[in-house]
Parts: C-alpha cells; structure tokens; sequence
C-alpha cells in the first residue's frame, strides 16, 4: 500500500561522525516540500563513538508526536544493527551498508532489503578519511532522495543555503548525493511505496529547536545578564542567548556588549548571580535541568520570601548522573512547583512548541517582575533541543517591558515613608527600589524572613504571619495573571476531559483525534501555567472524569492538580510515559481505552 | 549589645566634602556581643566611607550568613543591603555588580561563610576580578552557633571547652594571592588606624580588594590557648608597614628611608612606613615569601600585602556597555519586528 507524506524513517549511526548535519538536512528538505516533519534526535550521553539515532516522523495530517513503527531504518552502525533491524514495522524497509554481507541473524523475511555499498563507494571516490566518513552521510541522503521521490533541486538548494561563503564545498556535496541517486537508479526499483509529495501544508511555519527559541525570548524580553552552569540538555539556551545577544546587542562601532554573560562555577552560583543582578534592577535568567533546579533550591525559596524577581528555564530531564539523563521527560514538575525550604510554591509556565519557548520566556520576565518573585519556565528536552516546525515567531512592536512596581527616585521624593514589605494595592504585592535611587530615601535592608513592612528586622510571630498571609494574597493575584489554559472546544460535549501540557501537546492532540474516530469524544485542556486559576478547576469539575496525560512516573502534574485544587483523587485518571521516549499517541490512545473498559 | 544610643547630635558635627555628618554613615543598632571586634570594623567602614565622601546611596551592601553577615545592617544605613545565603554572598555580589557597574559593592563574610561552605563562590569571584571590597571578618569560629571551629582556626588552637584543633588552617590571606586577587590586605579589628586607610585603599582598587580582618569572638574564642583571641593577636601581630591613605591632590607629607608610596588607580595614593624588611607589596613573589616566613615564625602579619594597582574588572573582561545595564530600555535591548521577521525567514 502507498503511503504518501506519511511514515517514520529512522537513522541508526555512531555519534561523532557528522550524521547529524546530513540526517537534519534530509528532514528540511521535506519541510522545505510543504510536507509537515517531526525530528528527533536520540543521542546517548557521550561525544564520539556510541550508538545514536536521528527519527522523522512525515505526517500529511500535521500530526508533530511521536510515532511508533519504523518503515524505514537507515542502518549506518553495526554496533545497533539487530535491535535496529528488529524494530522495523512488518513491511517495512531496511537500508544498510552492504560493502560486506549481511550477516544472516540479520535477515527477516517480513522487511525490504535495500542495501547499498556505502564505504565500498566511498573507498573508491575518496582518499581522504575524514571526507569517506563524512560523504557516506551524504551518499546515503542522495539515495533517500530517489527512492522517497525528494526533489533533489531542494537538496541542491539546502546545500548551497549551508555552504554559503565555503561555496567551493557544494559541488562534492552534490556529487556525493549524486552518487547516492545514480546506486538507487541502478540496482532498485523506486519510489519505494512510502514516498514524499509536495505539498502546501506547512504555510509560513518555521523549523527551530525550543532552546533557541528561549535564548531568542530573553533576548527580546530585555534580559542583559546571563549566569548559567552547562548542563544537558539546556546548554544552547544561553548558547544561543549569547548568539542572538551577540548579533543585535553589540555596539557595532565599539564593540561594546548590552548584555553580560558569565558562565558559573555551578548552579547555586548561577542562580545566586541572577538573584543579584534582578535584585539590583536588571533582567536576568539562568538555564538548567533538574540537577541544577536541585541545587538552586535554597536561593529559589530566598527569592520567593526576599521577593526577587528570577528567571529561571528547565529544560527537564530523564533523572540524574549520566546516560538517560539525554532522553526526555516531564519529571521536575513537583520539585519546581514547590522547590526550596519552608512555605515556598513558584509560578512555573509551560511552553509546547518553539513560539511558546519565545512567548512565555519574554512573558516571564514581565511577570516575574510584576509579582517579584522566581518564575521556572518548564520546557523539555524534546522541546529543546529538537527542531519543531512551529508557527513562525511574532512580537508586537507596541509591547513594552512590564518592570513591575518600582518606585523612582522622584516618587520616593513626593511620598511619605518607604515601606519595601507594604500592600499597598491590596494585591499583595509591594513596591520596590533599586539600589543608588535616591540619597536619603527608599534604601532598604533585604532579608529572608525576619523583618517587617519597613524591612525593619524583627522577629515577632505576629509580623511573620501577616508576611505570609500577604504572600499568599500575591499568590491569588498570580492565578489572574499568569497565562490561562487553552481549551479545544467552545462548550463541552463529553463527561470525559483531558488535561495534557508542554511536548505531551503533540500526542495529545492526534490521540484525541483517533479516539474520537473510535466515537470517543473527549473535553481538552492544555495547561499554560501554575498556579491554576478558575478555569482550570471548573474543568475538572464539568466532567466526571478526567485523564492526565503526562511523561513522568509519578503522575506529578496530577499530584499538584489534587493538591492546589483539592480534587478528589478518583476524578484524574493517569496517562504517564516515561521510558525517556516523547509520549505517542497510540500510547495515550491504548491507556484511556483500557481505564474506558474498566470504567 | 542592648544599650539605648542617643539619638541626639551635636548640631556642629563636622561634615565631609558632600555634606554629609558621620551619622549619614551609621547604621541600626548592632545586636552583637558587647565588645565583639565585628563592631569596630563597622565603625571603621563607616569612617572610611565618611572620610572619602562616599554617597551612602551609591553603594550596595551584601553579606551572606553568620554574625559577620549581620553586620551590614549596623552601618550605612543609607543604602541598599542584602543579608543573601550562607556562602553565597559572591554570587549575589556578581549579578548586583554585572546589573549596575557605577555602584560600590561591599561584600562582608566570616570565616565559615568564605572559608567552609561559601569556599567555591569565593575563589571564582577573586578569578573574576569583580570591582567589589571583600572582606572578611575572621574569628576562627562560628559564632551564631555557639563556637565550633571554622576552617580558618589555627591547627593546635585550643577552643573555649578545651578541646585542640586538629587541622590545618586555610589563610584566606596567601590563597586569594594565590588566585589572583590584585588587592590583598590583613588586619586586626583592634587597629582601626590601620584598619581604616586600608578600607579607604581597597574601595578606590579597581578590582577585587580583600581585607581578611582578624576579629576575635569576644563570646567563644577569646580564652587561653586560642591564636584568635585579643591577646594572642596583639602578642603575635607584626605589621608590614604603617598605612596612610593620601587622597587625590593631597601632598605626600612624610618621607623616610623605609617609606612607599603607591599610586592607586585614580590617582590618590598609599604611603606605608616603616615597611617591613625585603617586602613589596607590588612584587607577588616578595608578598609570599613574607607571608611563608611570617607563619613559619608564628607572627600575624598585617597590613597591605599585595596590590597591583591597574587591573581590569569583570566588567572590562566582558566588554560590558559603559552605561549600567540596569538602566537600559526597550530600544537598546529589543531587535525589534524586522529583525525577528528576518530570523522567521531564515528557519523556512
């Protein structure tokens, strides 16, 4: 059976060896056909020499999840080559390297063998081993490009876009796809039955990783200090902060920098670096993952009772230590939402896609600095550092930087006494003063805990309740401003609601989809933000049962809904993944119908 | 110390060349031991700062735990103070310094909070040449928790319940050298007229300026056998000089054999006497082996040890705009729509 602009290849290859550049190339070639792409890489925690896999899922239907079921492997190491072999769907294809003969163990009578002497090419093209290496990545793009019928001018074109400057390099990249083209011409019969065909779905949607897109966000937000620690997978969040900063915040005569970046001795001093310089009237943010969201404990909860504004993103992780920690999850959830010691709870928001990695990141610090306290943007690893094609980025060029309440120099002139810890708005939040305001005015003494209105250190009982009562009323201030959840449907139509988040989105949407194909119609909700406001409870409340899809063992983001929301148990059904893999549909299909039957 | 201090002043309090009395620079009550050496080295920041016509508004106190820690809210009350997290006061000190390079950063410590747990934000912000005072105010102990030994207590220092020491101590003094720190000063909380010129030197530094402040704990080391306590330090004290602080445009008065005079950054000066023999605290090697000799003879040098004085800051390093980042609007630091419609383009 045909499949056009529908079907999953996977690459099998050793990392290290430049297959990343040439397996991303292949993806926005069919992007660049109008046809909606999905990649993913799956990388092992190393540099150079271990099993990694590059997948793209092609989805006529926009449908940007997770697939399961391979048709077709692009075999390129031996060291992965029965597990590879062995998770092609029945009827799919296998594509290796057949300077040597396949071994039989290897052999299944149920897949299409298209084997292609790839080093033997190579061997006899090249003397260079760094260029054997490097073309046989091409070689086998070339090969895809014939037998998934990809147009090869727009391969072409991707090469000449990527050699921009080093033009003298596009010709032997073209060559070696020729290479790849003119073996399939000869030996197989093409297209294969899964092909590509153009087409005009992807609009004015862009392919970019989520990280990027945070770095991006900061950048427009007005963020001028940086302190991070590197730590996969959040690194190129200030790696690519510091590009765009670089590019637009430089003084081109000068060279003089609008911006400061200062990689930390660690996470505590990241974080401590950004509690500073927000303290001191600057925008400032930190990138890490959970290790680092653990060791910024302490000073999270200094910043929520000193009341700091903070940036923080969280590109979350499998776990800690080293090798599972470069697969994905939605597992930080719990220690964000309540991070730090004594009464601490944190607004954490929840991007899906790129545009919500540049949207909520310039959001943060706005509120961030109306509520002066840390906001944790909770992306993921497959959001990070994956590209996703995603609606193209879009700024308001009316928009101004919400600084919060900040009293200047003139108003502390014109007023009565400065009180840092004051209401007096009734919204629980007080005004602040830069340090060096004024000459006799509105300097005051910030401390954790111990103080009152004035910032006047105390230890009376009475003053810290009532601190901790106007916390609490900032907080009910917090649900009407952070961003509301977006919901699929004007009225309900089912007892049945689901509530999904962040990259589970993806999956989220298409099972809904295919549930609904099997008569199962279901409510959703997608979470923007914590704390949950009305809207979110109502929900909940308006069906009778709800499903919580997420990827974590734990079932964390049902715990907090329980928790904040005082939700009966019974009520939320669990719909967890978390082997490290982005949750598919099938999966999120299978367990809701199995809880239906049961129910 | 509960005492009622009078509020009253005497009308004719002298001022300084802005105006501003000593009682501009004091701060709230200190809640210390009565007769801890913290105290005195509040004072003496006040006074220096009184003395230079430093704007109380223009400069930032920060601290991070202890009792040392607590001492930013006994001076200069007048500006802006941060009582941040145990050990992590150079973290907070970066970020203030990097938001608002025209400020004046005072970080105070103890010995716990540089030495034990804050050791590793320490010795980065020296490597990072911040344009900040560090200093510490070092009583071997940790007060606030009634008197266990800190890191920097001597190997063989008998604490208050009789037990030895049995480590050795890490001197914050030969470490931060070690590191780089291109102001690097050892003083006695007991000798304010050393203390204070030394204070006025390190804030017109450039760069990192360390004081370590020898300061005993009045409560919990001050006994017999403690090589922190008033008596063993003044018995073992050996300064490398007599420190003057000679302000911009000020002539340089006395001018014996063993005198040096230093040019600090901005053109005011230090005048050390008497100056300790084969020392020069703008030669590295000849700092060291002082300070080497000094422990191996059991003598508390202090004084100017090492300076250096043209260095670049963190600021310099990283080639930050001159104007205060903190200050900067939305037209400097937004690419705005044409170059984000740009960037759209090229990731088709």
């Amino acid at each position: 059976m045909t499949q056009v602009n529908d079907f999953v290849v996977r690459f099998a290859n050793v990392n290290g060896t430049g297959s990343a550049s040439a397996n991303s190339m292949f993806a926005k070639a069919i992007f660049r056909m109008g046809v909606p792409v999905t990649p993913k890489n799956i990388f092992p925690s190393n540099i150079q020499g271990l099993p990694t896999w590059y997948e793209v899922r092609v989805s006529e239907k926009g449908y940007l999840g997770r697939r399961e079921g391979i048709d077709l492997m692009v075999s390129v190491n031996p060291q992965s080559m029965l597990k590879d072999v062995q998770s092609v769907r029945s009827g799919g294809y296998f594509m290796y390297d057949s300077t040597k003969p396949l071994h039989k163990e290897y052999i299944r009578e149920d897949i299409t063998y298209l084997g292609i002497p790839l080093m033997g090419i190579c061997m006899e093209q090249y003397t260079d081993p760094r260029q054997r290496q490097l073309f046989k990545n091409i070689i086998y793009v070339g090969a895809l490009s014939a037998l998934l019928d990809i147009e090869f001018a727009v391969l072409e074109q991707l090469l000449a876009e990527q050699f921009k400057g080093k033009e003298k390099l596009v010709a032997p990249n073209v060559q070696a796809l020729q290479l790849g083209v003119k073996y399939v011409q000869e030996n197989f019969t093409f297209p294969l039955e899964i092909r590509v065909e153009r087409r005009d779905l992807v609009g004015k949607r862009i392919l970019f990783d989520g990280n990027g897109a945070c770095g991006l966000g900061a950048v427009y937000a007005g963020a001028t200090v940086a302190a991070w620690y590197p730590i996969t997978p959040s690194t190129s969040v200030v790696e690519k902060f510091e590009k765009y900063a670089k590019k637009f915040r430089t003084d081109k005569e000068t060279g003089e920098k609008n911006f400061a970046i200062v990689q930390a001795e660690d996470e505590l001093a990241a974080i401590g670096m950004v509690i500073g310089a927000n303290w001191n009237g600057a925008r400032s943010f930190t990138a890490t993952s959970g290790p680092g969201v653990s060791l910024m404990n302490e000073f999270l909860g200094l910043g929520y009772f000193a009341e700091i504004p903070a940036v923080l993103i969280d590109v979350q992780r499998t776990g800690p230590s080293t090798g599972m920690p470069t697969r994905t999850q939605q597992s930080d959830i719990t220690i964000s939402a309540y991070a730090s010691h004594g009464d601490t709870k944190h607004v954490l928001l929840f991007p899906s896609n790129p545009k919500d990695c540049f949207e909520l990141t310039a959001d943060a610090f706005d509120l961030s600095e109306r509520l002066q306290t840390p906001i944790i943007v909770l992306t993921d690893l497959d959001l990070g550092m994956n590209d996703h094609m995603s609606e193209p980025f879009e700024w308001n060029p009316e928009r101004t930087y919400d600084r919060g309440k900040v009293y200047t120099a003139e108003d502390l002139e014109n007023m009565g006494r400065f009180g840092r810890y004051l209401d007096s708005d009734g919204d629980g939040i007080p005004y602040r003063t830069y340090p060096g305001t004024h000459p006799t005015k509105g300097s005051y003494f910030t401390r954790g805990t111990s103080r009152d209105e004035y910032a006047v250190y105390t230890e009376d009982s009475a003053v810290y309740v009532k601190n901790m009562q106007r916390l609490e009323k900032k907080w009910d201030t917090a649900k009407e401003i952070v961003p509301k959840p977006h919901f699929y449907q004007e009225k309900n139509m089912s007892p049945l609601g689901v509530i999904f988040f962040g990259t589970s989105t993806y999956s989220s949407e298409e099972a809904i989809d295919l549930l609904r194909e099997q008569d199962v119609v279901l409510d959703a909700m997608q979470l923007k933000a914590f704390p949950f406001n009305k809207d979110v409870e109502q929900f909940i409340e308006d069906h009778e049962i709800v499903f919580v899809i997420e990827q974590n063992r734990d079932a964390q983001m049902r715990s907090l809904l329980i928790n904040e929301l005082e939700i009966n148990p019974k009520k939320l059904i669990r719909v967890l993944n978390y082997d490290g893999m982005p949750i598919t549909a099938d999966k999120i299909v299978k367990e809701i119908s199995k809880n239906l039957v049961t129910n | 110390m509960t005492y009622i201090r009078p509020t009253f002043r005497h009308p004719d309090l002298p001022k300084n060349k802005i105006n501003f009395t000593k009682k501009d620079y004091e701060g709230a009550l200190s809640t210390l031991c009565a007769g801890c050496g913290h105290d005195s080295i509040s004072g003496a920041i006040a006074q220096a700062c009184f003395e230079l016509s430093v704007e109380p508004h223009r400069i930032a106190k920060l601290s991070g735990i202890g009792c040392s820690s607590k001492t930013p809210a006994y001076f200069l009350g007048n500006s802006h103070g941060f009582n941040s997290v145990h050990g992590r006061m150079p973290s907070v000190a970066t970020g203030a310094y990097l938001a608002n390079r025209d400020l004046l950063y005072f970080g105070v410590s103890g010995d716990g909070d540089s030495a034990s747990i804050g050791m590793g934000q320490f010795v980065h912000a020296i490597r990072r040449n911040l344009n900040m005072v560090y200093l510490v105010m070092n009583n071997g102990c940790y007060g606030l928790t009634k008197g266990q030994d800190s890191a920097t207590a001597d190997n063989g220092s008998k604490s208050k319940a009789g037990s030895v020491n049995p480590f050795n101590a890490i001197d914050l003094v030969g470490l931060s050298m070690e590191l780089g720190a291109t102001f690097v000063a050892r003083s006695f909380s007991g000798d304010k007229a050393q203390l204070i010129p030394l204070i006025k030197a390190a804030i017109k530094h450039p760069g990192f300026a360390f004081i370590d402040v020898i300061s005993p704990c009045v409560t919990f080391n001050n006994n017999v056998g403690s090589t922190k306590s008033y008596d063993y330090v003044r018995e073992h004290i050996e300064a490398t000089s007599t420190v003057d602080f000679v302000p911009i445009m000020e002539e340089i008065t006395a001018n014996y054999e063993d005198s040096k005079e230093i040019t600090l950054h901005d053109g005011s000066a230090l005048q050390l006497q008497k100056l300790h023999q084969g020392w020069n605290p703008e030669d590295k090697l000849s700092a060291m082996i002082a300070l080497q000799n000094a422990k191996e003879k059991g003598e508390i040098l202090t004084g100017l040890v090492y300076i250096e004085p043209n260095t670049n800051a963190l600021h310099d390093v990283l080639q930050t705009a001159k104007t205060p980042l903190n200050t900067l609007k939305e037209d400097v630091l937004c690419p705005g729509i044409d170059a984000l419609e740009a960037l759209n383009e090229s990731l088709r």
